[in-house]
């Protein structure tokens, strides 16, 4: 019964929906206000219906409803109450009717709190909105039905796959989806805009604060995604370039360059061509994301069975939605037009070359991901592009974003000069080369490899930390009184640039010192034997057996331990899950600020010692890469929640933007 | 792209006519060179690391690069995986049932490597012919089977059948 309620409610979302993308557009054109003002009633119902599908999916996952194929698939009765609710979303169809559930989430919330827009404006954004949840409802329905009934009904399900039975797979595709689904409300503003050909400063402040959530999603799902591979995939590593991974790292990317030219668009009116480009741009490539995962096009240690129906349907759908929207952008976005003026140097030039920097990083990672696709799609061999063509290319790129990163934070909208800007930076220049040139010696590293490594990573990080810190001198300056008023007086939008960037020289401290200071090895170990890795010492006391809910375990016995003290002890396992037949290797970590010591289980050895063999790493400030990333999610929630978003809103006429206050003084100072 | 050209355009406006083409020329050369050296640096990254995929049966017909990296695909041939006695050491099979070619690893094998499953491993051919695998490759699900891998099968499978029809 509660699965065909399920499936009942998603065929009445569908009809809202269906209503949501076609009435109000229809009323904003004509002017119709009765036909508008469906449009927030349509998204509030099919959210509700939605809601009521997803939880009836999640209550048949609990009760173990094993009539529902999802379910007898995904789950069984031996699988812990919290993997039977992250189940739902664990397999393909679950995940896309999440998908849509956070569609209709995000059209919910535009719902809500957009009291302040004009009613045509709300109108076109969940009109195009609810186009796009048509679209993924009907995918959902038509070729990946998660309420599909199975009979004869088994006794048992199939258990979920070991490898997701975890906590960070709880939480990493729903923030994952939250994002690529909140770049539609960005692309929605965008579509919105060109129909309406109202672009302007308003309208880059409305959409500002959505796209930064989006983004900070996407910034915390992909980071998630990171973590769990690194201690649940057991290679110990933290990125691997694998086409999945880059399909979430393109949105970010350009994402990343869309939040700063809506900056841009914001605080100074032009750019708007470009803004909308962007936006457009990054749902697509979110969709792009969604289609390369779930298609099975890629090959990818992540790709799941899955059925070429399913990637028709996706490839059409997203030809429909990027070829439509840059239509329509073809066409209407010459009539938007462009305003304001700015000098070659000034950080508008600043940002906008970040942004082709971006783009640019953005495209080679497509070309590396798709290329294998198109020579194996025109039978010219079948290839794999791997982690080096990443690396050369990458990080070529992304030396001058940083170097222009910490550029723009100090220059002057407009018009800067050199001079002005020398006076600014000249205590970053000399501290960020200080550090570069004596650091890596003083970490005892001679090669000349890795001093340019050393020297490189450890440079771009100091350099951000210290041009930040310059640009916050320099707008300290205009503030009166004590050092204390000088923080808080600082509007929030700032505080949040301040520590995004932060974040990014963290995240640069981490990778480096990762690559430059990690040390592996793989070992056979008996009991009693010890080996070293990076001034620590494991010694293999042995193995036991574990049962848990639904896998027989053997654990290891590690003791850990630096010049002759024991710190802790470390439990790695084997896993067996009975369902799959499928062994699992749970590494154990002993985490800190300054590093990780990692072991995991390989495989017994038949030898009359019962030896194993086992993987040992050091990784020195891995744990830095997460913060940097928590930072930069940490800067976008604090730049969202800036006051001129819900201050301004009152007095909010369709004039270009009122800078905040202290802009404002930077600018005639 | 649009807003390189807004910035083109309206340097254009703000200045005199032959200055501002000759501004023109300055912006599309940067632009050019810009366009020039990502080209070149994508393309010398990717002549570098791109690895090509190999059957066994390929292999066997010498179609395989020797002293280049490549990645040979099948499934693990029931009963070869022999232990070194160094215990980290592994030797087995790959076979797309038409062919086999034998692959040494030394290292910790993927959880999901087993004997008759689906495998794909990277390295280069030494001179005995043997495949010194540098890097196994897992996969997630057991259910999956990497697509080269299935092709790799399938194309044996076709061979095979058109050799019975001939006889």
């Amino acid at each position: 019964m509660i699965p065909e309620i399920g499936q009942f409610a998603l065929i009445l979302a569908l009809l809202l929906l269906a209503v949501q993308g076609t009435l109000p557009l229809v009323g904003a054109s004509k002017g119709i206000s009765a036909w508008m003002a469906l449009s927030r009633r349509t998204a509030q119902g099919a959210f509700f219906f939605l809601a009521l599908a997803f939880g009836c999916l999640v209550y048949s996952f609990i009760v173990n409803d094993f009539s529902v194929l999802n379910v007898a698939n995904n789950s069984n009765t031996k699988l812990p109450l919290i993997y039977r609710i992250s189940a739902s979303w664990g397999s393909h169809e679950g995940s896309i009717l999440v998908w849509v559930f956070m569609l209709g989430l995000w059209s919910c919330a535009v719902s809500i709190f957009s009291k302040h827009l004009p009613e045509e404006m709300v109108a076109r954004v969940l009109g195009v909105m609810g186009l796009v949840s048509v679209g993924l409802l009907l995918f959902l329905l038509l070729t990946s039905n998660p309420f599909d009934r199975i009979f004869p009904v088994p006794a048992e399900g199939r258990d979920l796959n070991p490898l997701l039975q975890d906590p960070g797979m709880i939480l990493h595709p729903p923030m994952l989806y939250m994002g690529y689904v909140g770049f539609s409300v960005a692309f929605a503003f965008a579509i919105a805009a060109l129909l309406g050909g109202r672009l302007d400063a308003t309208w880059a402040r409305w959409s500002r604060p959505w796209t930064t959530l989006a983004w900070c999603f996407l910034t915390v799902g992909i980071l998630i995604g990171s973590w769990w591979a690194y201690y649940e995939l057991g290679w110990g590593g933290w990125w691997f370039w694998d086409p999945v991974e880059n399909a979430s790292l393109m949105p970010w990317l350009v994402g990343t360059a869309l939040i700063h030219s809506l900056a841009v668009t914001e605080k100074r009116g032009t750019f708007k061509v470009w803004t909308v480009l962007l936006a457009i741009c990054t749902f697509s490539l979110s969709l792009l994301g969604t289609f390369l995962v779930r298609s099975g096009v890629l090959t990818s240690v992540h790709a799941f069975a899955t059925d070429p129906k399913r990637g028709m349907f996706i490839l059409t759908f997203l030809a429909v939605v990027i070829g439509g929207s840059l239509a329509l952008f073809a066409f209407r976005a010459p009539k938007v037009g462009t305003a304001g003026t700015f000098k070659i140097l000034s950080r508008e030039s600043a940002l906008f070359a970040n942004n082709v920097l971006l783009i640019v990083a953005c495209g080679t990672v497509l070309l590396g991901t798709l290329y294998p696709l198109f020579l194996d799609a025109l039978n010219l061999g079948k290839i794999s592009v791997g982690p080096p063509y990443f690396e050369a290319v990458f990080v070529p790129l992304m030396v001058p974003m940083i170097f222009l990163m910490g550029v723009s934070a100090v220059t002057r909208w407009k018009e800067a000069t050199l001079p002005d800007l020398w006076t600014r930076l000249r205590w970053a220049a000399v501290v960020t080369l200080i550090v570069a040139i004596v650091l890596p010696f003083i970490l005892g590293r001679t090669s000349p490899k890795s001093v340019a490594l050393l020297g490189l990573g450890f440079g771009m990080a100091f350099w951000i930390i210290t041009s930040a810190l310059a640009g916050f001198f320099d707008r300290a300056k205009y503030v009166e009184g004590s050092f204390g008023a000088k923080l808080t007086r600082q509007p929030r939008s700032f505080w949040g640039m301040f520590v995004a960037h932060i974040g990014v020289a963290v995240f640069i401290i981490g990778v480096t010192a990762v690559k430059g200071f990690e040390a592996e090895r793989d070992v056979r170990m008996a009991p009693g034997d010890t080996v070293s890795v990076g001034g620590y010492t494991f010694r293999f006391e042995g193995t036991a057996n574990r049962d848990g809910p639904n896998y027989h375990a053997t654990r290891g016995t590690f003791e850990l331990s630096k010049d002759g003290k024991t710190i802790r002890k470390l439990y790695p396992e084997k896993r067996m899950y009975f369902a799959h037949g499928m062994p699992m290797t749970e590494a154990a970590i002993d985490s800190g600020v300054f590093g990780d010591r990692y072991v995991s289980l390989g495989e017994p050895i038949n030898d009359d010692k019962q030896s194993w063999s086992v993987r040992v790493y050091h990784k020195p400030f891995v744990t830095w890469i997460w913060a940097g990333c928590i930072l930069m999610t940490l800067g976008g929630l604090l730049a969202m929640f800036d006051r001129r978003y819900r201050v301004s809103t009152r007095r909010d006429t369709g004039k270009p933007s009122l800078p905040s206050s202290d802009s404002v003084k930077l600018e005639n100072a | 792209m649009s807003a390189e050209q807004e910035t083109t355009q309206e340097t254009v406006t703000a200045s005199g006519s032959i200055k501002s083409r000759h501004k023109r020329f300055l912006w599309i050369a940067v632009g050019l060179v810009f366009v020039v050296a990502i080209v070149a640096l994508v393309l010398n990254a990717l002549g570098s690391s791109i690895t090509y995929f190999y059957s066994p049966t390929d292999v066997m017909q010498n179609k395989a690069p020797q002293g280049r990296a490549f990645r040979v695909g099948g499934m693990v041939e029931g009963g070869s995986v022999v232990r070194g006695t160094d215990g980290l050491t592994v030797y087995f099979n790959v076979t797309d049932t038409a062919e086999t070619v034998s692959v040494v690893y030394t290292g910790i094998l993927p959880d999901l490597f087993a004997e008759e499953k689906g495998v794909v491993a990277q390295g280069k051919l030494d001179d005995h012919g043997v495949f010194q695998a540098t890097q196994v490759l897992a996969k997630h699900d057991e259910n999956y089977v990497a697509p080269e891998v299935q092709a790799a099968l399938d194309e044996a499978h076709k061979a095979r059948a058109a050799e019975t029809l001939k006889q």
